[in-house]
């Protein structure tokens, strides 16, 4: 169904590069990982704005703190599990509390870090980062939504996390796609349900939706890249229309993307749904793909899953 | 006649830091008398570790920072990261008495609705950062640090730490990346009043030899007596002349300065006077 595969990573460094060439104010700080989270794109070109901490997560946060309260747009990366389940506390004191204009993007989140295992992969990164009061969320699907998603973060004065994977994802979007913050896009009208995905999850959404379509249902599908601010209007529409909702996500199904999603419906619009995500358990070492499959992160799942809410259905 | 003149020059220099000292200390019984005010007002709050800060804030704010109350954004400001974000009691008086707002505003430390917070919000003309979460601040100032170096700004750093806090391992990542970076516009202040909440810092998680590890660290070290003046500004002066290093002094100082039963104790880290205490203490600060 997908030709063309790329890592989002690699174009968030590109990006970056490109912001810096435009921007003198774009400031960018890694941990030792700069060539993994392709910092080193924007590295090599200004070695004056770039800083490498080192293995200091803590440290590289609060320097992101201080630099942003001078008026820069503070770019800090390194792995997502060293990122914010180092540097929880500083975040939240040094960063969202004051709302300093700090994009905290990271690489190699979820259990697609594969051979590492789980004490590299994250799956709680979405929970403790969505839970801070001034702070956004945001999970691109593939590399045109990163660039542009990049740029939009950019522009935008105040906290944001951005997460990504380490592994490829395929294009979905082409370049009219606009990234707006608490907008979702749907990649696919459908009537008789609708999937709601991120990160290397909504290719996924997509593959189901196409196996639903042979079997004569019409699944929609969404791509909530926006986890926060959530596209609550899109959500409780989707609900109204299509009367069943799965969600789809590289992350515990434990206060991930699908449990936003379910505290909006049971609110304001209850209607079955089910969450597919990793069960409340730590990763462990593996190809990514086996391990995608492992956790029921694939479209047969989604199918699968879909079925049983539609037959919920009231 | 040189000699003469050379005499006279001396008694005006000796004279003129008579009277700054005398200034400066009327300062800070000032800001005492504002510090047990406010926690009292409060019914919480920390006492001690703003008692031991007092001459250190006070010579900041009063002799050696160019900051612009009425331009609380001032770009050239000098910045100021209270790393012990739990002494501001301190750093509120300080600001108020600069001009950054009414001193009257002290009394509503810690109440709802006030922009005291109990410890420093970004609600605060003057203030940068938030703090209260021990072993963050040093990092801030590097950041700040650094922003000052990339715009070819030539205002200074300076950090407030508490010894305990020191035992963050945040504070010696920053510590390693000042250096590394060679941030001699960082002026980092240990209030080294040898206490921390279980008991004596020695004891608790001992930090000696302090001087040697900050000089391992790569940073320029000198010791003052934290209550005195002229040695905590000379000490901060003479820093700056050394380029191309961050630098750290390591103030000397009783915890509770200047109300006798606050003085040395643990118990007075963070609890409030009571109201006979609270009469004792402000007599002892010079109010009657
Ligand atoms: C990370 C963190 N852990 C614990 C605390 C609780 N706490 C507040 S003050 C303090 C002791 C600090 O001692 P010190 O740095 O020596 O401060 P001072 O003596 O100057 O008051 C502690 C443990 C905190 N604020 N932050
Ligand atoms: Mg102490």
């Amino acid at each position: 169904m997908f030709k063309d595969y790329k890592y989002p990573r690699e174009a968030y460094g590109k990006t970056l590069r490109e912001l810096g060439r435009e921007r003198k104010d774009i400031v960018v700080l890694d941990a030792d990982l700069s060539s993994s989270t392709k910092t080193k794109f924007f590295a090599d070109e200004f070695p004056d704005r770039f800083f490498n901490l080192g293995v200091a997560e803590q440290n590289m946060i609060g320097v992101a703190a201080g630099l942003a309260t001078t008026g820069k747009t503070v770019f800090a990366s390194s792995f997502a599990m060293f990122v914010v389940g180092r540097g929880y506390d500083q975040i939240r004191q040094s960063i969202v509390y004051p709302k300093l204009n700090v994009k905290i993007v990271t690489t190699h989140a979820g259990i697609t870090v594969g051979g590492d295992g789980a004490s590299h992969q994250i799956i709680e990164d979405i929970a403790l980062m969505s839970v801070l009061p001034n702070m956004n969320v945001f999970v691109p699907a593939d590399c045109v939504e990163t660039e542009k998603m990049i740029r939009a973060i950019a522009d935008h004065k105040g906290p944001v996390y951005v997460r990504m994977g380490r592994s490829k994802v395929p294009t979905i979007y082409d370049d009219s796609f606009e990234f707006h913050p608490g907008r979702a896009s749907i990649l696919k009208e459908g009537n008789d349900i609708s999937i709601i995905a991120i990160g290397i999850m909504v290719s996924k959404a997509l593959e189901a939706a196409e196996e639903l379509k042979k079997k004569g249902i019409s699944a929609r599908v969404i791509n909530m890249s926006t986890v926060k601010p959530l596209d609550e209007e899109t959500i409780i529409k989707a609900a109204r229309e299509t009367g069943g909702i799965v969600t789809a996500e590289e992350h515990n199904v434990t206060m991930g993307m699908g449990s936003a999603v379910a505290s909006v419906l049971s609110e304001k619009y209850p209607v079955s749904m089910f969450k597919c995500g990793i069960p409340d358990v730590f990763g462990e070492s593996g190809d990514y793909k086996e391990l995608m499959e492992k956790y029921g992160l694939t479209a047969d799942n989604v199918v699968k899953t879909s079925l049983n809410v539609l037959k919920r259905k009231r | 006649m040189i000699l003469k003149q050379m005499i006279t020059m001396k008694e005006n220099f000796v004279k003129s830091r008579e009277e700054r000292t005398k200034r400066l200390e009327e300062m800070a019984l000032k800001i005492r008398r504002h510090i047990i005010r406010e926690i009292y007002e409060a019914g919480s709050g920390h006492p001690g570790g703003s008692l031991s800060a007092t001459e250190i804030i006070t010579a900041l704010y009063f002799h050696i920072m160019k900051h612009d109350p009425k331009n609380p954004k001032w770009e050239n400001r000098d910045r100021f990261v209270l790393s012990k974000g739990h002494s501001c009691p301190t750093l509120y008086a300080a600001l108020a008495e600069s001009g950054y707002f009414d001193v009257k505003e002290l009394l509503t430390l810690r109440k709802l609705g006030s922009r005291l917070q109990g410890h420093p919000s970004m609600k605060i003309p003057g203030i940068d950062i938030c703090t209260g979460s021990l072993g963050q601040g040093l990092s801030v100032a590097v950041g700040m640090a650094l922003g000052a170096r990339l715009d070819s700004r030539l205002y200074r750093v300076f950090v407030l730490l508490g010894d305990g806090e020191l035992q963050c391992g945040e504070v010696w990542e920053a510590a390693m990346a000042a250096a590394h970076y060679k941030l001699g516009n960082i002026t980092a202040i240990v209030d080294r009043n040898r206490l921390q909440i279980d008991g004596n810092t020695e004891t608790i998680m001992s930090l000696e030899p302090l001087p040697f590890k900050f000089k391992a660290f790569g940073w320029h070290v000198t010791e003052v007596n934290g209550h005195n003046f002229n040695e905590i500004i000379d000490a901060i002066e003479k820093g700056f002349k050394i380029k191309g290093k961050p630098k750290v002094i390591i103030a000397h100082t009783t915890k509770g300065k200047g109300v006798s039963f606050m003085e040395g104790s643990v118990a007075f880290h963070g609890k409030p006077p009571n109201d006979e205490q609270f009469k004792i203490a402000m007599k002892e600060l010079g109010e009657y």
